[in-house]
């Protein structure tokens, strides 16, 4: 039995940490631990409503857009306030555009090196290289001039001593089976994605001013005016702008993320059968339309990886859990707390640093451990494309089934770790082809002469009951991502985020049961344990975001008694 | 990969080069180069005729390790760095700069990832530059933020004491950010609090402009030694004015011209947003003439007041973000913005004698309160 420890968890957001056993060359059991506590939730006490999307975008900085988003629908679902359809439509394209962009990233500068070995690429053969990239795509960048120009410039990177970033990585690993010329590919596309995301990602700064962090986000609407006869407002140039650029995000995925995808899947096929993780799947659905109010992905859960039944989501049935996680309940331990009561006191119990292992045996994180009815579950585009597949949306189930087609595996490949990274490659796709359709709603409803960007009832917070309760889904790049909101005097009384990350990189619960890293680590391969990369491809699979994941909240304790002193 | 000419060897791996170069060996013309001077001499606020000056200086330039230690952040600032202006040249004057760590972005993980830092702070002490993402808690032994089983603090007093110099970008590694906002539940602090013998330059703003690091960092190679500051650490080429004396939104504010409610007729005609609870007025930074994401955007510019991000302890000093703020010189010391707004439009007026008289009210309620720390900031003011 060897332990193994990979401290600091790279290319990811945030702090994360995993402990593993392995026997006879495969992981037994595992432990995730976030070693990171910041507290945002406590520092929302008692202040404006209308604020806390400021302060919950500063959850994570990488998936910028998403704690604004569920934090303005919590005030709004407290206060009851319906939005205009500009709004609806311009958060749509907002947080669409978020979802692509964040995949790209993902896919090419967080998880790649796990599967592609860049100094393979310099053996490669640039001609091969091309004729390999003209058989999965017809990109006009993919030529034999192109891939040498970047070869050159990878060695010319190498001859001057310094590797940088990729010093010390997985390379020659016995793990990483693609030829040099797919190598070569990937590597040219990872630069290439490296301008392309700077780009597409302009759609945030013409409609919210800069990102990361876009400032736009209003309770009751959006900041950024509609006006096609000002140059101070979204008008026509800036549509124009914002249509480009969706056309050139939606390229780049048809045509060189999808494709890559696919042919690096072909050499990992055996991925299909490691990490399937806990089997349940959990997903808010997204993008409302804003005359029925109808999500365009359906909500669902998926229970026991069976897709012949999708449940409804009832948020009443989430509760969180402490029993391995750096905190106290009153009550004491094995019980869960509903977002709304929940109840919390950082008490970290761990090692003093420096430290060699953490005591797993009882609490080893920061994150607490959300359940829906006591069942652990796994959040993510996987869970989106299986609750939509499932729910027979037509969009998902063509990009579905034609995945499974052309590598030729049958619908259980999707519960593995292959499986996550595809379907978030699915998950892109479909969104990115849906962009300009809301955009092209957005320009119809302007030209109707409708320049509403907020709804103006309610922003004066004389205006609200003395008490409120609400809470605010979205489906995030990285899952489900819920937050509760109770109001009481037009102060945060109290403030809980359940974010994908919670539910992903959750300890064990009351009943022992591990969390779906830990869980979709349990048989993974280890070829050399000083150089775990097959620990990676599983926990990056889930794109892990940490600085989301870990919260405090306090209902019920002296901080609650400040904020009523008026 | 190992195959290289100079081996594993630190000291060989220093050798002076042409930086343009390195350059046109990347494809970057002497055309591109030039204008990239041309943006950052704009950026540093410098006449015309440094722009051959600063390209003799990138071209002279030895190849100074980067390290990038993240720890309470949100990766925010990572992230802003990934969108810089002049974006391929950029890019690889901080890639010639060899960044040997940056746990988002590094391929190695885990003892592996380690090492690389290990290496670094071992072997060239005094020479690198560290750049610091985040704030450092240090309640409770620091145990709220573990990097490798090591505390934060441990860590940075490390690193960045044995640094040439640290860099602390966005507001979190500067001041401490949201993490210290009240109650500040884990004694977040700011880098040079944590680790006072450290020469630390801050580069605040939530995220930082990547382009006033960049600019930070040519600033350095050109005339050898770190920017001038105001008293905050921050370099006054980027933050030696107010948002609202480079606004360009400016002459509605001096014509008394508001929006007074989201998506009215002066919101949609570009008004000013003081009246929304813009904090261009308290804020140094140069957001108005730097922008963002390649100059497409700033804040105010797409119709939300500025937040004062740059500023220290803002998290509490700012907000209420929608609050205006109580006292504006005008024209002249003694006339107030409220005093101009009355004076020139009565609409103005007569809405601010309704809602905004009693949001000014509750703020002053608010400015008692214990947990704030409005009244320094008043006095401040004064």
């Amino acid at each position: 039995m060897t332990k193994i420890v990979v401290d600091p968890i790279t290319r990811i957001e945030g702090h994360l940490r995993i402990e593993a056993e392995v026997s006879g060359g495969r992981i037994v059991d595992a432990w995730s631990s976030s070693t990171m506590f910041r507290g945002i939730e406590k520092i929302l006490q008692g202040r404006d409503p209308r604020d806390a999307w400021y302060f919950t975008q500063r959850f994570c900085g990488v998936c910028t857009t998403v704690h604004s988003i569920a934090s303005i629908r919590a005030v709004e679902n407290a206060l009851n306030i319906k939005i205009p359809p500009n709004a609806e439509l311009i958060r749509n394209i907002i947080m669409g555009i978020q979802n692509v962009q964040d995949h790209v990233i993902h896919f090419y500068h967080l998880h790649a090196l796990d599967w592609v070995d860049i100094t393979s690429a310099l053996k490669a053969d640039p001609a091969r290289t091309a004729s390999l990239a003209a058989s999965v795509s017809d990109w006009p960048l993919n030529s034999p001039t192109y891939f040498r120009g970047v070869q050159e410039k990878l060695k010319a990177f190498v001859a001057k001593g310094r590797l940088g970033p990729f010093a010390n990585g997985y390379w020659g690993h016995s793990a990483m089976k693609l030829p040099p010329e797919a190598n070569l590919m990937a590597t040219a596309h990872y630069l290439e994605a490296l301008e392309w995301q700077k780009d597409v990602i302009k759609i945030h700064a013409i409609l919210g001013s800069k990102n990361p962090h876009p400032q736009t986000f209003l309770v009751g609407g959006m900041a950024i005016p509609v006006d096609p006869d000002s140059q101070n407002a979204l008008n026509a140039d800036k549509l124009a702008e914002i249509s480009r650029l969706l056309k050139k995000a939606q390229e780049f995925v048809e045509k060189v993320y999808i494709p890559d995808l696919l042919a690096v899947a072909s050499f990992y096929k055996e991925w299909a059968g490691i990490g399937g993780g806990v089997g349940n799947y959990l997903s808010y659905g997204e993008f409302p339309d804003p005359a029925s109010g109808k999500l365009f992905f359906p909500p669902g859960i998926v229970l026991g990886k069976d897709l012949s039944k999708v449940y409804p989501v009832d948020h009443k049935k989430i509760a969180e859990y402490v029993d391995h996680s750096w905190y106290e309940y009153s009550g004491g331990q094995g019980k869960g707390a509903h977002p709304w009561d929940g109840e919390t006191e950082a008490k970290y119990t761990g090692p003093k640093p420096p430290y060699q292992s953490l005591d797993t045996e009882r609490k080893y994180s920061w994150v607490k451990s959300p359940r829906y009815e006591e069942r652990p579950m796994e959040v993510g585009p996987l869970a989106k494309l299986l609750v939509a597949f499932a729910s027979g949306h037509q969009e998902t189930k063509d990009a579905v089934t034609l995945v499974l087609k052309h590598l030729n595996v049958g619908p259980e490949a999707l519960f593995s770790t292959l499986g996550r990274t595809g379907a978030r490659g699915l998950d892109c796709l479909i969104t990115a082809r849906q962009l300009p359709k809301w955009l092209g709603q957005l320009e119809d409803n302007i030209v109707k002469g409708d320049l509403r960007i907020h709804s103006q009832e309610k922003w004066d917070p004389s205006s609200w009951p003395s008490e409120a309760a609400g809470y605010g889904w979205h489906e995030a790049p990285r899952g489900a991502l819920g937050h509760w909101i109770r109001i009481k005097d037009k102060e945060i009384l109290n403030y809980q985020a359940v974010v994908p990350s919670t539910w992903n990189a959750s300890p064990r619960d009351h009943k022992g049961q591990r969390g779906p890293y830990e869980e979709a680590l349990i048989g993974t391969p280890i070829a050399d344990p000083n150089r775990p990369v097959e620990i990676l491809r599983t926990i990056h699979s889930f794109d892990p975001c940490l600085a989301c994941a870990v919260h405090v909240l306090d209902a019920t304790g002296n901080e609650i008694i400040r904020v009523q002193v008026k | 990969m190992g195959n290289n000419e100079y081996g594993d060897d630190p000291v060989s791996a220093e050798q002076y080069f042409s930086f343009s170069q390195q350059l046109a060996e990347r494809g970057v013309s002497r055309r591109d180069f030039m204008k990239f001077c041309s943006a950052m001499s704009a950026a540093l606020a410098l006449p015309v005729t440094f722009v051959p000056k600063i390209a003799q200086a990138l071209d002279e330039v030895k190849r100074p390790t980067l390290v990038w230690l993240e720890y309470q952040s949100c990766t925010g600032d990572t992230e802003a760095l990934l969108r810089a202006a002049s974006p391929t040249v950029a890019e690889i004057v901080l890639d010639i700069l060899s960044v040997d760590y940056a746990e988002t972005i590094m391929t190695a993980a885990g003892h592996l990832a380690e090492a690389n830092l290990d290496k670094v702070v071992k072997e060239e002490k005094g020479k690198y530059i560290a750049v610091v993402e985040g704030a450092i808690p240090l309640k409770d032994g620091g145990i709220y933020c573990c990097v490798g089983g090591r505390t934060a603090v441990d860590r940075a007093t490390e690193v960045c004491g044995g640094a040439f110099a640290t860099i602390a970008v966005g507001t979190c590694a500067s001041f401490g950010g949201i993490p210290a906002a009240a109650p500040n539940p884990t004694g977040a602090v700011g880098v040079k609090e944590a680790v006072p013998g450290a020469t630390v330059l801050n580069l605040p703003g939530c995220p930082l402009n990547a382009d006033n690091l960049t600019a930070t960092i040519v600033h350095f190679l050109l005339f050898k030694k770190l920017p001038a500051t105001d008293s905050f650490g921050r370099p006054l080429f980027a933050y030696g004015k107010r948002i609202h004396d480079n606004c360009e939104r400016r002459p509605h504010f001096d014509a008394g011209q508001y929006v007074e409610k989201w998506g009215d007729e002066g919101h949609r005609k570009g008004f000013c947003l003081y009246h929304m609870g813009c904090k261009g007025p308290e804020t140094y930074h140069n957001c108005p003439t730097q922008r963002y994401n390649e100059k497409t955007g700033w804040p105010v510019g797409s119709g939300h007041g500025c937040a004062g991000c740059s500023e220290p302890m803002f998290w509490d000093r700012m907000t209420p973000l929608y609050r205006r703020l109580p006292t504006v010189p005008g024209f002249g010391i003694e006339a107030t913005a409220d005093k101009i707004g009355l004076g020139l439009a009565v609409g103005t007026a007569a809405i601010f004698a309704g809602h905004g008289v009693i949001s000014a009210i509750r703020g002053e309620e608010k400015m008692e309160g214990k947990k704030r720390e409005d009244l320094i900031h008043d006095k401040d003011r004064r």
